[in-house]
């Protein structure tokens, strides 16, 4: 028999169930929970989207030049210490 | 940093040994991987670029010095990445910007449970017209509305990929610390981005899932 489980316990545990790193009792109980939870299902989805987003890296760019800018200095760094 | 000797790739220690040598070039060869995931690890602690890129480049050089000192007591990355997080986190005390951080209403208290948002009135805007430049802009101001203790834990996760374990060092925190704050971050997250795009993005993927709303 799954215990139930409240809203607010399955948002504490949201992050760890979608890293997969929570107790299989708790799963099975979030599980059951995210069946008849409409709120909880979406705050679920919604969560797993922004996760796979900022996963995707290309959303996140470094600045265009700063590998060069990074060496010159370096190189003027390094020129410093063999003098 | 754990006392004991972590195995490193036999390349990146052939380098270190290189660069000990005198063999500068073998710097650039050794960092370049790395370049990224420092410049974001300064991102997550500062919040803008301009800051990120001076605090990457003080990165560089700092770790070139501080090199000879390197015991293999973590992975290379780790290591770098730890020496970012220390001179962002400097950069805010030396600026004094913790003493003015804007605490604007919809940041988060760190204390007792985040409530995700119901989001029971929806834009009409068709995920479909999203386009890719207004999504970046909106993880941006997404990621700038978090509190600098959480966007650094989400910034080392969910964009470079490094494990609890390994966040927990990099920051100097326990691993229930990054579990609690990597969870208000991505709540926070999805309560920024997820209003008038009704839950998906379209990024050429047909991974999203779409959220409906419940009646």
């Amino acid at each position: 028999m799954v215990i139930e489980i409240s809203c607010i316990e399955v948002w504490r545990e949201i992050s760890n169930y979608i890293d997969d790193v929570v107790e299989p009792e708790l799963r099975a109980r979030m599980d059951a929970h995210f069946r008849v939870c409409k709120h909880c299902s979406a705050v679920l989805d919604g969560t797993r989207n922004v996760v796979k987003l900022i996963a995707d890296g290309a959303e996140f760019e470094i600045p265009a030049g700063f590998g060069s800018r990074l060496y010159s200095k370096l190189n003027a760094s390094l020129g410093k210490s063999k003098a | 940093m754990a006392a004991s000797s972590v195995p490193t790739n036999d390349r990146e220690a052939e380098l270190i040994r290189r660069v000990s040598r005198g063999e500068h070039e073998a710097f650039y060869e050794l960092v370049r991987p790395c370049e990224r995931a420092i410049y974001f690890a300064a991102m997550g602690v500062l919040g803008n670029s301009a800051d990120a890129e001076e605090v990457a480049q003080e990165t560089i050089l700092k770790a070139f010095k501080a090199l000879p000192n390197f015991r293999f007591q973590a992975k290379f990355s780790t290591w770098i990445i730890h020496i970012a997080i220390n001179e962002a986190r400097a950069k805010l005390r030396k600026d004094h910007r913790h003493l003015y951080e804007s605490i604007h209403p919809e940041q988060e208290r760190e204390e007792g449970d985040y409530r995700p948002r119901d989001f029971a009135d929806w834009r009409d805007i068709p995920s479909e017209e999203l386009q890719r430049k207004e999504l970046r802009e909106a993880l941006k101001r997404a990621m700038a509305s978090l509190t600098p203790k959480n966007r650094e834990v989400l910034i080392l996760r969910d964009v470079q990929h490094l494990s609890i374990a390994e966040t927990a060092t990099i920051l100097g925190i326990t691993e229930a610390s990054v579990k609690t704050r990597l969870l208000r971050a991505r709540l926070r997250m999805r309560d920024a981005l997820a209003p008038g795009i009704d839950g998906s993005w379209t990024t050429g993927s047909d991974e999203y899932k779409k959220v409906r709303p419940w009646s």
